[in-house]
């Protein structure tokens, strides 16, 4: 089994208020010098079988048609290794 | 004879029933259509309602776009059919490319239910013909996802080609780009709004006025006369 990640952000020219929230949450809470914060999602996608070039191309079409509105938003794909000693 | 609109109902759709009343008030015949369901009972035309589908996970509309339901309502809306989105109908009409944009959380971050002004900005879609240009009406408005985005394009282009249905009036809700509230497919055959027009169709209830009765009746009048 191998995992595919599918990170999800609003495209940078579009206004993101919930990483603004966090972004002005910082100095109250002790940290400084961060002068943005942009939120985003992450999918963890668990694969049966081998992660070809064939199943990358059909997570790339699942991201592209469903996971992110690319109206909206840019999306990557990546497979993730998952250590032997983690499972 | 009188038309035959339906109205798609959902898992978490809220306002199916709203709808269904003020297609009835205006004096066409209101249909029941199930998510699930391919088959649009050979109506004349579907009204998308207002809620959270799906919870509103992944994106406001997402799921619901990909619903067996939807496949008949997009392949019947490029052919012609007419079809109103609200709120979250305008969402799902976004998510399935009928109307171009997005939509996103306001900008304020809460969820917002007020009596919200609007102009009427365009008065020739199926949906609007029973409006006069650039009427200002009241209609109640709750989203939480009520923020209309674009590319600068996409703008440019719905501005030209007047295709900026309505706007908002006074104050800006969502931070929606341009002030807009709804717009029109270049067709005018779909129309998507984030207020409710349902809400606005008795005197008694609502806003106190029946400013949302006319996109029943607009439709009622281009169907009967068809």
């Amino acid at each position: 089994m191998a995992r595919v990640v599918v990170d999800v952000m609003l495209k940078p020219e579009i206004l993101d208020p919930q990483g603004q929230a966090v972004q002005r949450a910082l100095p109250r809470l002790g940290f400084e010098g961060i002068s943005d914060v942009r939120q985003g999602k992450r999918f963890e996608l668990e694969v049966d079988g081998p992660v070809d070039e064939a199943a990358l191309a059909r997570i790339h079409d699942l991201a592209e048609s469903f996971l992110a509105n690319t109206v909206i938003e840019d999306f990557t794909v990546r497979v993730e290794e998952v250590a032997e000693a983690a499972k | 004879m009188t038309a035959r609109i339906g109205v798609v109902t959902f898992p978490g759709s809220l306002d199916d029933r709203d709808t269904q009343r003020a297609i009835r008030v205006a004096g066409a015949e209101p249909v029941a259509l199930w998510h699930k369901d391919k088959d649009l009972k050979q109506v004349d035309a579907v009204v998308l309602c207002g809620g959270f589908s799906y919870g509103d996970y992944l994106r406001a509309g997402a799921i619901a776009r990909f619903s067996p339901v939807m496949d008949t309502v997009i392949d019947q809306a490029k052919a012609g059919l007419p079809v109103l989105g609200i709120c979250n109908g305008f969402q799902i009409l976004t998510e399935a490319h009928l109307l171009p944009g997005g939509m996103l959380g306001n900008d304020h971050l809460h969820f917002i239910c007020r009596d919200q002004k609007l102009r009427v900005e365009n008065t020739d879609t199926a949906w609007t013909t029973d409006y006069s240009a650039g009427q200002e009406i009241h209609i109640p408005l709750k989203n939480m996802d009520g923020r209309y985005v674009a590319d600068q394009r996409t703008l440019d282009e719905l501005e030209a080609e007047g295709r900026v249905a309505f706007r908002y009036l006074d104050v800006n809700p969502n931070g929606s780009l341009n002030d807009i509230a709804g717009i029109t497919n270049a067709a005018g055959n779909v129309v998507g709004l984030m207020p409710h027009p349902e809400h606005a169709v008795e005197p008694l209830i609502g806003t106190g006025r029946t400013d949302g009765l006319p996109f029943f009746t607009s439709i009622l009048k281009k169907l009967v006369n068809a």
